[in-house]
């Protein structure tokens, strides 16, 4: 052990032992990144409306609460629904953008991705009170529709952002010799060129998922009614009292978004 | 082109060229879906918030609900406190967020990965479970306030939640991947060699961090600072919900101004001067910073 202390740590001869200090900075870091992400997972199962870590009795009352409430039971799938659907528009759309923008080379692709990076950059809330006039005049405030629809703009930066990145890296000139031998050039993209940025794309519907489902400012203001979203239920709750049924929510949403990172891990990353 | 005589080549040339640029034209085309969904939900809505924000009380024409923000010291206080609150948390995220950050970059490939999931697991998990996770850990009777008491660290509970000091641990812990993760990537892109060669030139360890390796992090460590700081202007959830009604930031002022007194005209102008102050800032950066950097598009 105490060879290591003394053992050059960098190329510029620092030991271990000289920077022990960033060594425990960076741990305590990250034991504070994670620990209040995954604490809510055993304070969950508590028995007590305080939510005491370690709990002193165990009891799953908050999962019955959670599944035992119709409006819960209705809002989860308003989210979830919402989320495959942006999933489903953002992905074609924006893969589809990013392709165009890539192999077009007009003047006007620089303007065109700045545009579709906005939503990006707009502060959230004018998004939402933006959103929320134009439905009023559309007359589709509160539909699923127009959650989906602007779920859709805020996620289609991440997919441009994420296959455009992919693309750039993706030899053009591999589609060219597909339609020199005579495939049209949907075809030639269909066989030639997806295949080999599917990752980006696999973890471009993965993130369109997650802004949907994650998403809490515009879902404010362009559901409710019959459809809140999740989200939007669990806002309310928290600023009223902290209801401890969010906990046991807050868990299934930390077990959904883990099991995205490692589908994304498994298949959104090139080896 | 200024060739007469073989005109047939000429007027070939010329047929390519404009087939070239319909075909440009029509690919084009592809992005289009994208771009009026954007336009009719965002850019459009955006402009018309524009448009409320000069019509005063009475309909017509008026500067009103922008000689009101400057005329009402709590407006003006909104202003200060968020910007505040944005400065103090890039700042806390630099300092919390760059030793991490480099400690990342000096670990094995494999180890990286590895320590990398601490950082990308808050990432991906939703903001309001991680701000309800802080909620419950910092109240009166939380977590934080029962250890910090058995270990003799102050006698009394101390109120860290509904206040600045919550509200700043919760914006941080959300704000620190988006500091952390482009920071890491360009450190991890500085070729080691230049800290060998500056070692071997004679350069203590410090010395050679703080004239070879820091510079070369600036541009990482500015995309993330500014991305963090224009994120903060905007937040919204963790402040509505860990300051408690103590901390009020725009976006807070801008959803009461429509939800509770629904004056469209207050709103927009708020709206808009937090959009100019955030274009303000990229508009500045951008002159000192790539953007493909910050979108990632720069790395291939």
């Amino acid at each position: 052990m105490t060879n290591w202390f003394s053992s050059p740590a960098t190329d510029t001869q620092i030991v271990h032992g000289q920077r022990i200090w960033l060594y425990i900075i960076a741990v305590i870091t990250m034991v504070l990144l994670v620990v209040p992400t995954l604490i809510v997972i055993p304070m969950s199962f508590s028995d007590s409306q305080y939510l005491e870590f370690p709990p002193e009795t165990w009891s799953t009352r908050w999962y019955q609460n959670y599944f035992g409430s119709d409006e819960w039971m209705r809002a989860t799938i308003t989210s979830l629904k919402a989320a495959l659907l942006t999933m489903l528009v953002a992905t074609p759309v924006g893969v589809l953008a990013a392709y165009g923008l890539h192999a077009s080379k007009i003047a006007f692709v620089r303007v065109a991705f700045v545009m579709l990076i906005t939503p990006m950059m707009v502060p959230v809330v004018l998004v939402a009170i933006g959103a929320f006039y134009a439905y009023v005049q559309l007359q589709i405030l509160y539909t699923l529709m127009g959650l989906v629809l602007a779920h859709t703009v805020l996620a289609l930066p991440l997919v441009v952002i994420v296959t455009g990145a992919a693309l750039k890296g993706y030899d053009m000139s591999q589609e060219q010799a597909a339609r020199s031998l005579g495939a049209p050039r949907w075809k030639a993209f269909l066989t030639v060129t997806l295949p080999q940025i599917k990752f980006a794309v696999i973890t471009s519907a993965l993130l369109s998922f997650l802004t949907s489902f994650d998403e809490v400012v515009v879902a404010m203001f362009v559901s409710g009614g019959d459809n809140p979203t999740l989200t939007r239920n669990m806002f309310n709750a928290l600023r009223d009292q902290i209801d401890p049924t969010i906990a046991s929510i807050s868990t299934i949403m930390v077990l959904v978004t883990t099991g995205m990172m490692v589908l994304a891990q498994l298949f959104g990353q090139k080896k | 082109m200024a060739s007469t005589d073989i005109p047939s080549t000429d007027m070939n040339a010329a047929g390519l060229r404009s087939d070239e640029r319909l075909e440009r034209l029509k690919l084009f085309g592809l992005s289009s879906p994208a771009l009026i969904l954007v336009m009719i939900i965002l850019v459009l809505p955006v402009g018309w918030l524009f448009y409320v924000s000069f019509i005063g009380a009475d309909g017509n024409f008026s500067l009103e609900n922008y000689e009101r923000m400057v005329a009402r010291k709590s407006y003006m206080r909104i202003f200060r406190t968020t910007f505040l609150v944005s400065i103090m948390t890039t700042g806390l995220c630099i300092l919390i967020g760059y030793p991490l950050a480099y400690f990342l970059s000096q670990l094995p490939k494999k180890w990286a990965n590895i320590a990398l999931i601490t950082v990308l697991l808050p990432f991906w998990t939703s903001l309001l479970v991680r701000t309800y996770a802080w909620l419950v850990l910092l109240q009166k009777k939380g977590l934080v306030n029962e250890w910090a008491m058995s270990l003799g660290l102050w006698d009394e509970p101390i109120k860290m939640v509904h206040n600045m000091t919550g509200n700043l641990i919760g914006m941080v812990h959300i704000m620190l991947p988006f500091l952390i993760l482009p920071l890491y990537g360009a450190m991890t892109a500085i070729n080691r060699d230049f800290m060998k060669a500056a070692s071997n030139l004679g350069a203590s360890p410090r010395r050679a961090f703080w004239t070879v390796f820091f510079p070369l992090t600036t541009p990482g460590l500015f995309a993330g600072a500014l991305m963090v700081f224009i994120l903060c202007l905007g937040f919204f959830v963790t402040p509505a919900v860990l300051g408690g009604g103590k901390v009020i930031m725009v976006s807070m002022k801008i959803v009461s101004n429509i939800e509770l007194f629904v004056n469209w005209g207050a709103a927009s102008a708020l709206g808009v001067v937090l959009l100019v102050s955030t274009m303000v800032i990229l508009w500045i950066a951008s002159r000192f910073l790539n953007f493909d950097q910050m979108t990632g598009g720069g790395r291939h």
